[in-house]
């Protein structure tokens, strides 16, 4: 049980090109169970295998319970790791397979047994399955076998890269609840990459959002749906994606939807400190709400997604501009081509600077 | 829908047209191959004088006279032959798999340049060198041994092996070896617990290969040995006598020689085809 510190860590691939993960700043708290999120590129891989050992250090540090792990071998900084592809000894049982990391370690075979027959009580692997070797396993025992060879080594720290990706997606929702119930009962600190934002937000005690190598924000998950601290981040969290557009800024507020929207108190006193004349809004999808013509921003629907609970209207808004996605009722949603009008509260609109993304009065 | 060109307007020639053309096909040159195998199995059986006559005899009363004849004195060239190739062999693998390691799992600086090295080894003729060798041999008094032969097979067939064991190599996948690594296996541990379970198809493959290739060397086997290290091909020119009919004699045992490699690709077969597809499906 430890924490996880992330010292300005830098991991540079080729001499002159940008650094995979650049100055990477990041505490992750004793028990915490940490999500490193973004897309393909973002580095949350590579930084995770610096943690790991696997990738070397460039430049800065990486400790572990307070202690600097930057040159230490990955076998001696007691960690425990699940691969993606699961990366299990195919010429080896189940059993064999869990217990290999404590063979290295010459833990007596008694001890080893225990220990591997509690981890796969634990994650309710049948006592037959040890026998097995892992091509006669299913996806899912493979995923959980992956898991027991981490937990068996009781290290101070869980990695975990991507570890639900080659499961279907109704195993994934089942095991996705299973993993963090696990790791709130061990209480061992967990770093998970993901690049699914649904994964981030539901097991994640705090996500840190990386793009491009360099971390976005840390926050909880509320924190980062409610309060993003730059456009990136609000695009990329919440699902569907939150409603990003640029428009022109008057005096009165912005051009939206055929009429002029006043932006929220703190937001328009920046925006005019900084002298812009057009600024990007968000609006989450869910806070564009349906209005029987009385509403401030009128629109044609475009097409209308039913989901069953609710329905997603691709609306196009009066004064151009592209698409936006709007929430609305399942039961009855407006029919394509109709002309609808939305109604917004003032505080639920976003604005980002159009040139750095950074949130204008965050 | 199955056609897969687009063609304009309907097909000139019906599609099994095209099937049986490519079964008849297939069935020549198996037939073109194994012909002269099965002429050679059949001939063994006949009589001396029944052996080469045209048009050729199909009818004949089986005899095992010219086993019998050609089993006498087989004896030490049959063992020559299995010490020589099992020895080689052996050596080979030892050798091999440490070689292939440093040029596929952790290559070392200069790895192109090694490769290229060893296969290049085979471009040149062994006509060239088997003065030079036969020299060397000479002045190192193994002439005529069969430490001398062990050693050549083994050079002969270490280039063909470390680039066969390299390419089973580099299809470990690299997550396995890091949790390997992760799980604190030092190199000797991840080469045996991890990286030689998951390529033994491909070991037993490269294996039977060099089996086969030295069991069959003949040239120089020829030049550099006589009484005491002479194998099954020298066996084999000597049943052909300056005159006199010898087509069944010869027949009778060249299948004897063949049959030792004829029983290991028969056992192997299934590894065999795995381990020279091994890198096709994932």
């Amino acid at each position: 049980m430890a924490n996880v510190r992330y010292l300005s860590a830098t991991r540079v691939f080729s001499k002159g090109a940008p650094p995979a993960v650049d100055a990477l700043d990041l505490d992750v708290k004793d028990g915490e169970f940490m999500v490193l999120v973004g897309p393909s590129g973002s580095g949350k891989t590579t930084a995770l295998r610096m943690l790991a050992g696997l990738e070397p250090i460039d430049r800065g540090g990486v400790e572990i319970g307070e202690r600097d792990v930057t040159q230490v071998p990955p076998k001696d900084r007691d960690i425990a790791m699940v691969f993606q592809n699961y990366a299990l000894y195919p010429q080896k049982t189940v059993a064999e397979n869990m217990g290999f990391a404590l063979k290295m370690q010459h833990v007596p075979r008694a001890d080893r047994d225990r220990r591997v027959r509690e981890a796969a009580r634990l994650l309710d692997l049948d006592e037959k399955l040890l026998d097995r070797k892992p091509k006669q396993l299913s996806g899912g025992q493979r995923q959980r076998v992956a898991m027991g060879r981490a937990i068996v080594r009781e290290p101070k720290v869980f990695l975990m890269d991507e570890p639900l990706s080659n499961l279907d997606a109704k195993l994934r929702v089942q095991t996705r609840s299973q993993i963090a119930e696990l790791q709130r009962r061990l209480g061992v600190t967990t770093v998970y990459v993901t690049h699914d934002q649904v994964e981030a937000m539901t097991m994640g005690h705090r996500v840190a959002v990386l793009r491009e190598g360099r971390l976005q924000q840390c926050d909880t998950p509320r924190q980062l749906y409610d309060n993003p601290v730059n456009q990136f981040v609000a695009g990329f969290i919440g699902s569907p994606a939150m409603n990003l557009q640029t428009v022109p800024l008057t005096d009165g507020g912005v051009q939206l939807g055929g009429t002029t929207f006043p932006l929220p108190a703190a937001a328009g006193a920046a925006a005019k400190q900084a002298g812009l004349k057009e600024l990007v809004i968000g609006i989450r999808p869910e806070h564009l709400h349906l209005a029987d013509g009385s509403g401030e921003l009128r629109g044609e629907v475009l097409l209308v997604e039913e989901l069953g609970a609710d329905a997603l209207l691709h609306v196009r808004l009066a004064g151009a501009g592209d698409p936006v996605v709007a929430r609305a009722e399942g039961r009855r949603p407006p029919a394509q081509g109709q002309g609808v009008t939305f109604h917004v509260q003032t505080d639920d609109v976003f604005a980002f600077h159009p040139v750095t993304g950074a949130r204008l009065a965050g | 829908m199955t056609s897969t060109t687009a063609r304009p307007g309907p097909r000139r020639v019906p599609r099994w047209v095209g099937n049986v053309g490519w079964a008849v096909l297939a069935w020549a040159v198996a037939l073109a191959f194994f012909t002269p195998v099965l002429w050679m199995a059949i001939t063994a059986f006949k009589p001396e004088s029944a052996a080469e006559t045209w048009p050729p005899q199909f009818i004949f009363k089986p005899t095992l006279a010219e086993f019998r004849l050609a089993i006498t004195g087989m004896g030490p060239f049959l063992v020559h032959s299995i010490i020589a190739t099992v020895g080689s062999t052996v050596l080979v693998l030892l050798l091999g798999v440490p070689a292939a390691y440093a040029l596929s799992v952790y290559p070392v600086r200069a790895w192109r340049d090694g490769l290229f090295f060893f296969i290049s080894t085979k471009m040149l003729p062994i006509v060239a060198v088997i003065g030079p060798l036969y020299v060397i041999a000479l002045h190192a008094h193994l002439l005529d041994s069969l430490g001398l032969l062990i050693i050549l097979y083994t050079a002969m067939n270490l280039p063909l092996a470390i680039w066969m064991i390299r390419s089973f190599m580099l299809e470990v996948p690299n997550e396995l070896l890091e949790a390997a690594r992760l799980d604190g296996a030092g190199r000797v541990r991840e080469m045996g617990s991890v990286i030689l379970p998951v390529i033994s198809p491909g070991l037993v493959s490269t294996a039977l290969i060099c089996m086969i290739f030295a069991w069959n060397e003949l040239f120089l086997a020829l030049n550099l040995t006589v009484t005491n290290a002479a194998t099954m091909p020298m066996f084999l020119i000597s049943s052909v006598p300056q005159e006199g009919l010898y087509i069944a004699h010869l027949s009778a045992a060249a299948l004897i020689a063949s049959i030792p490699v004829i029983i290991i690709g028969w056992l192997a077969q299934r590894s065999l085809v795995r381990g020279l597809s091994m890198g096709a499906i994932k």
